[in-house]
């Protein structure tokens, strides 16, 4: 059921050695419950132990894992209510970016975030996280409407980056995009975002300009794809794996470099292997950032937006 | 202005010994071959067929500012903070860029006044590393709208990228919203923003500064996008349509106000700012 990551083979060969054990005990009477034991405690260190040391490439993939939790899950796991709302009143409804009001432990918000989708059908409803203008047009039009009625915002990023696209490009991507960061600075409210998978980018930034950022533990977040830098700059796309080291893309990386203010732990084997818990984590990680921003002045809020953004780079 | 700037906006752009090589020069639009005086006579347009070519920051400061206007310092920036390298180190990679070219990065800064009308322009170079945004950029870009506050006069910015300093990774692309708070300064002061896009203008730049001016001005011709087209290409796996992401092609879907001239800009810039005086916002 579990689909693995090449780096994650040995786990995978360890557990497929144990359901085989499990599946001739059965019905037998050979006692194998102490191997069986032995081997468990095997799989769950050596799970633990590539985990704890995963590569920037390594992240990359587990980021991207097609079981993570998506924005959908964590509607479901970790707010106690969503009422989407749709549509940028100018062309149409982009399902790559959703958004809506919400609850999250009693506290009234307004939730956005990009939603890759978790099958064939879904991913291409969603278009695969890859939001359109007005996709982002949306995301400013709900951001408008929390800051005049009081509502936090709080954003999920999960995006390979904005679509590239005709249609796209000729109904302003740049523009949609830029405009949404501006919205997100202008804010009068708190806003905590939170890369959840892959921050891609521009279309990244555009729900990102928060005073407060947050990332999963094994999430990614970098101005190109690794392939895209390879394969600029090493000229090759398999050169990927260094491009994700030298970029440093991972949330530890960022944290190091005063980017991102806090990361919140995957359970052991990545989010995708339990997404309830990942959303509880979650959740408890943003309230608690959602609380100590409550008392501040919308002025407050946007000075120590700015002077977040203005300080990387100076000196 | 110091003596050193005096000196240096006195100096010709780039002297040239004249040998064979360079005495002719192709144009890149209809391939014609022309005399190189005439062609840099001419702003780098041609005659014959009117493409505009790239100029570097120095020349388009001298074309947009009167005679007179002050450079203002390149910003010290971290450099190189991830200790990059691909096949190169960036360190390497900046230097070779700095030996080709008069200034430290890609965004250089001229306070002055553009036909008697104050201004500050800030003019990004495609010359210097593709006119990449990296922690350099994004910072000068800052200064000069800082020195636009400072005298409360109207911000004129000239841009040119072909992407983001991947080198710089992440910090990179945080010059987005670096350089978002300060066009909403100068909203908020009311300050006119106005931006002139150049060929060529892609990526995180565009969907940033260069798309938030009161007023977008296009040069001719300049490829203006988000997107790279090959990119676009490899996921739609069609065709672009003739004239995809050019100028015209934006002023037709209504993401720039008017495509302007090389020879027109420095009226054409007057006359908005004329009409855009400073006000103390509302
Ligand atoms: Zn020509």
């Amino acid at each position: 059921m579990t689909s693995y990551l090449e780096f994650e083979k040995p786990i995978a060969e360890l557990e497929a050695r144990i359901a085989e054990l499990r599946a001739a005990a059965e019905g037998d009477d050979v006692d194998i419950s102490s191997e069986l034991q032995r081997l468990e405690l095997k799989s769950a260190d050596l799970l633990a132990s590539t985990y704890s040391s995963l590569t920037p490439w390594q992240k990359t993939r587990v980021a991207r894992h097609p079981a993570r939790p998506h924005f959908r899950d964590y509607v479901e796991y970790a707010f106690d209510e969503f009422i989407p709302l749709g549509g940028d009143r100018y062309y149409g409804d982009d399902e790559a970016i959703m958004g809506g009001l919400a609850s999250l432990d009693g506290r009234r918000v307004v939730l956005i975030g990009h939603e890759k989708g978790h099958d064939t059908e879904s991913r291409l409803k969603h278009n695969f996280g890859m939001g359109k203008p007005e996709g982002y047009r949306k995301a400013i039009r709900l951001m408008e409407l929390a800051g005049r009625f009081g509502l936090p915002v709080v954003t999920l990023v999960d995006t390979s980056g904005a679509f590239p696209g005709v249609e796209a490009e000729e109904r302003g991507q740049a523009e949609a995009i830029a405009r949404s960061t501006e919205a997100c600075l202008a804010l009068p409210v708190p806003m905590v975002a939170t890369i959840v998978g892959e921050g891609g980018s521009g279309g990244a930034v555009a729900l990102a300009s928060a005073e407060r950022v947050l990332m999963l533990e094994h999430s990614v977040y970098s101005v190109i794809s690794p392939e895209g830098c390879a394969s600029i700059l090493w000229r090759t796309a398999e050169k990927a794996a260094d491009a994700a080291e030298a970029m440093k893309v991972t949330a530890q990386h960022l944290q190091q470099l005063g980017v991102i203010d806090r990361i919140v732990p995957e359970p052991v084997g990545g989010a995708h292997r339990d997404p309830g818990a990942t959303a509880e984590a979650l959740a408890a990680a943003i309230g608690e950032e959602l609380d100590a921003l409550s008392d501040l002045a919308p002025a407050e809020l946007r000075r120590l937006r700015e002077e977040r953004f203005l300080r990387i780079g100076e000196g | 202005m110091n003596w050193f700037t005096r000196v240096r906006n006195s100096l010709p752009f780039v002297a040239k010994r004249t040998t064979e090589e360079n005495l002719w020069v192709k144009c890149p639009g209809c391939q014609e071959m022309l005399f190189t005086k005439e062609y840099e006579e001419n702003l780098n347009v041609c005659p014959r067929c009117g493409h505009h070519g790239r100029i570097g920051a120095d020349r388009r400061l001298t074309l947009l500012l009167d005679d007179g206007f002050e450079v203002l310092d390149q910003p010290e920036v971290r450099e190189d903070p991830l200790k990059f390298r691909d096949s190169k180190k960036y360190t390497d990679r900046l230097k070779q860029a700095r030996a080709k070219n008069p200034h430290a990065d890609a965004f250089t800064v001229g306070s002055g006044e553009i036909e008697g009308r104050p201004a500050v322009v800030g003019v990004q170079d495609f010359g210097f590393m593709g006119g990449s945004m990296g922690m350099a950029v994004g910072t000068a870009f800052c200064r000069g709208a800082e020195r636009a506050l400072t005298r409360k006069c109207g911000y004129v910015v000239v841009t040119a990228a072909g992407g983001a300093r991947m080198q710089e990774g992440i910090l990179s692309l945080m010059q987005m919203p670096k350089a978002t708070v300060m066009t909403r300064r100068l909203k908020a002061a009311g300050l006119p923003y106005i931006v002139l896009l150049t060929d060529p203008t892609t990526g995180g730049v565009t969907a940033s500064y260069a798309m938030l001016g009161d007023v977008q001005i296009a040069e001719p011709g300049a490829l203006i996008g988000f997107a790279g087209q090959r990119v676009i290409q490899d996921t739609i796996r069609e065709k672009l349509p003739e004239g995809f992401q050019r100028a015209e092609y934006l002023k037709e879907h209504g993401m720039v106000d008017m495509v302007v001239k090389r020879h027109d800009l420095r009226e054409t810039l007057a006359t908005l700012l004329d009409y855009l005086q400073p006000r103390a916002a509302a």
